[in-house]
């Protein structure tokens, strides 16, 4: 199957700084993509080239669809929930429900209220009267219903207490997430949506610094717990990050070798939270 | 489910509605009852002192007389009470007309500014909808459905009153159908019904200023759409005090201010109209009947306008789409 988004050569400037540079990526179907990056590293840019809502310089292809062109029709197959609470306050549920089932033909509107009587949502509640968690739900009830090859998620989860959030994904794996889909997520709760990522993208600056499948990432990270005997030996290894927990140090290598870092102690897979921090070390400096 | 663009067009209308039952719906509707309320108030008042006093509110002073008069009107005035009840039943769409025009000025200025700083902008663009079809609705919403309803409430409200004059006057022996049978109500409604098309067609190039303003600044749309074209209004009133320029002071303010803001107050166009007034109610109704509001259509400020509006509003729609500031 052909890619769901392919771009090459990507590039955004505002002003004064440059939000993408020359960005070259491609998203098979059926994967959930993280894109993890710190602040102003082009994140929202980048997923607003992929809906159409900025324009950019250079090729991209979503779904078929050029997204600067083509953006009505791109919108039927996409769905995206851009922040938390970007539903109009002054709308009550029963009237969004209305609207999207009129408007979006690939709305099941039996599923989004089977979803909603899950939740504590009223018909008649209007969402300024709505919690941020609850406007989430209301949110993801309305995209879960909608039959969409692609869902972009910008931080959904920001601000939502611990109960919400992993309710959020849990749905979105176990009752929306198919082969036929891909969803993209960003969010800097890294630790939530490790498990369920397949694929890996890390930006900074405007340029993506890493760009692979979780197994990917498993086999060319790998973290060893060295004793302070064989600290120098596994400094010689060039480690990308080093740190120490209980007089012992903890080393993240990439691309060397399992059977050689076995050699220097206990080895296990980095986090990415960890394999983030190491990656983007000097940003903000 | 299928969507057409006709279906969409119309969930998109409706939505505005929803969003906008207060200004659409409840003004006018508020207005019609306060407009009532106050009659009642003054029916009431009146009847009061008249009772207070010892005398009858009549013509003639007695109720025998009245009655006579009424039934010994000669063609002239017998038109004239009818004008004088028709104008009762405008009066109340015309006051509703001006809180409209308030209403589909606030309502323009905010249609593509509101969601974006409110951020809302995200959901709405995250649906298969075109902006041309966004901004579209929210033309139709302005410049039909508003007025659409304060024809209606403003005709109910003018059925009220004319019942409650007729009611009033019936006490003092007057019949209520002798006196309905001179009104015209259902011309009244029609003349007003026929009014929305020109309405759409004249307020259009302050909608399209409105949308362009709405959909272009960053923050404080009001200041934009009002403050610029007045700045210009007075550079051009200065240069013209130098002399260095010719640009006609008078027709800027009329014919570019006046249609940029001001033209959403109904009944504007009659300032295109030739011929208003009359000797008597009668004819003054007549020369501001719908037909020759119509005359307007010869103008070529009329068409001038709509060809601006037009342009502002493609420029509207085009800032909907690529203005990224959300």
């Amino acid at each position: 199957m052909s890619a769901v988004i392919s771009a090459s050569g990507l590039s955004k400037q505002y002003k004064t700084t440059l939000a993408l540079d020359q960005v070259s990526f491609q998203i098979e179907p059926g994967r959930i993509v993280g894109l993890i990056g710190p602040n102003g590293a082009g994140k929202t840019t980048a997923l607003k080239a992929i809906l159409g809502l900025t324009d950019f310089s250079g090729e991209l292809n979503v779904l078929g669809f050029d997204p600067r062109k083509q953006r009505d029709k791109l919108m039927g197959e996409v769905c995206f929930i851009a922040d938390v609470a970007v539903l109009p306050r002054w709308i009550r549920v029963c009237e969004v429900v209305d609207f999207v089932a009129h408007v979006h033909p690939r709305f099941d509107r039996a599923k989004c209220e089977a979803f909603l009587a899950r939740t504590k949502l009223q018909p008649n509640q209007r969402v300024r009267q709505m919690s941020k968690g609850m406007i989430v739900q209301l949110h993801l009830a309305l995209v879960m219903a909608i039959d969409a090859k692609l869902l972009i998620l910008d931080e959904p989860t920001l601000g939502l207490d611990i109960l919400y959030r992993k309710q959020f994904y849990q749905n979105l794996l176990e009752d929306y997430f198919d082969e036929n889909k891909t969803i993209i997520v960003t969010t800097h709760q890294v630790e939530e949506v490790e498990h369920i990522l397949s694929d890996l993208m890390f930006i900074r600056d405007g340029r993506i610094v890493l760009d692979a499948d979780m197994d990917a990432v498993g086999e060319r990270y790998i973290e060893v717990m060295v004793n302070a005997d064989q600290a120098a030996a596994a400094r010689a290894l060039k480690p990308l990050d080093e740190r120490q927990v209980f007089g012992k140090s903890i080393f993240l290598f990439d691309g060397v070798g399992r059977a050689q870092l076995e050699a220097l102690g206990e080895i296990r897979r980095p986090s990415i939270s960890d394999l983030f921090v190491a990656t983007m070390k000097g940003t903000y400096a | 489910m299928k969507t057409s663009t006709a279906n969409t067009l119309f969930w998109l209308v409706k939505r505005e509605f929803w969003e906008h039952r207060g200004g659409f719906f409840w003004a006018p509707v508020v207005t019609g009852g306060v407009f009532v309320l106050l009659n009642i108030m003054g029916i009431i008042t009146g009847e009061v002192f008249g009772a207070r006093n010892g005398f009858n509110l009549s013509f003639g002073g007695s109720q025998n007389n009245m009655r006579l008069l009424s039934q010994a009107l000669d063609k002239q005035s017998m038109d004239t009470v009818g004008a004088g009840l028709d104008m009762v039943m405008y009066s109340s769409t015309m006051i509703m007309g001006i809180i409209l025009g308030f209403v589909v000025f606030f309502y323009c200025l905010g249609a593509l500014y509101d969601d974006r700083r409110d951020r809302s902008i995200l959901f709405w663009k995250s649906l298969p909808i075109s902006d041309t079809a966004t901004v579209l609705s929210k033309i139709i919403s302005a410049t039909v459905v508003a007025p659409f309803i304060t024809v209606i409430a403003g005709a109910l409200t003018g059925i009220l009153m004319l019942l409650m004059f007729a009611a009033a006057l019936s006490l003092h022996g007057v019949s209520v159908w002798h006196l309905l049978s001179l009104s015209h109500p259902l011309q009244v409604i029609a003349n007003m019904l026929g009014s929305i098309p020109l309405y759409l067609l004249w307020a259009l190039p302050t909608v399209g200023w409105l949308m362009l303003c709405s959909a272009w600044a960053r923050s404080k749309p009001f200041l934009w759409a009002v403050a610029l074209p007045i700045a210009v209004g007075i550079v051009i009133g200065w240069f013209d005090l130098l002399g260095t320029v010719n640009v006609p002071n008078s027709w800027y303010w009329r014919d570019v201010v006046a249609r940029i803001l001001g033209s959403v107050f109904p009944g504007s166009w009659f300032g295109e109209v030739s011929g208003i007034g009359g000797h008597n109610p009668a004819e003054l109704l007549s020369s501001l009947s719908v037909t020759r509001g119509y005359t307007a259509l010869a103008s070529a400020n009329l068409w001038l306008g709509v060809a601006a509006a037009i342009a502002m509003l493609a420029g509207a729609i085009w800032f909907r789409r690529w203005r990224d500031d959300s």
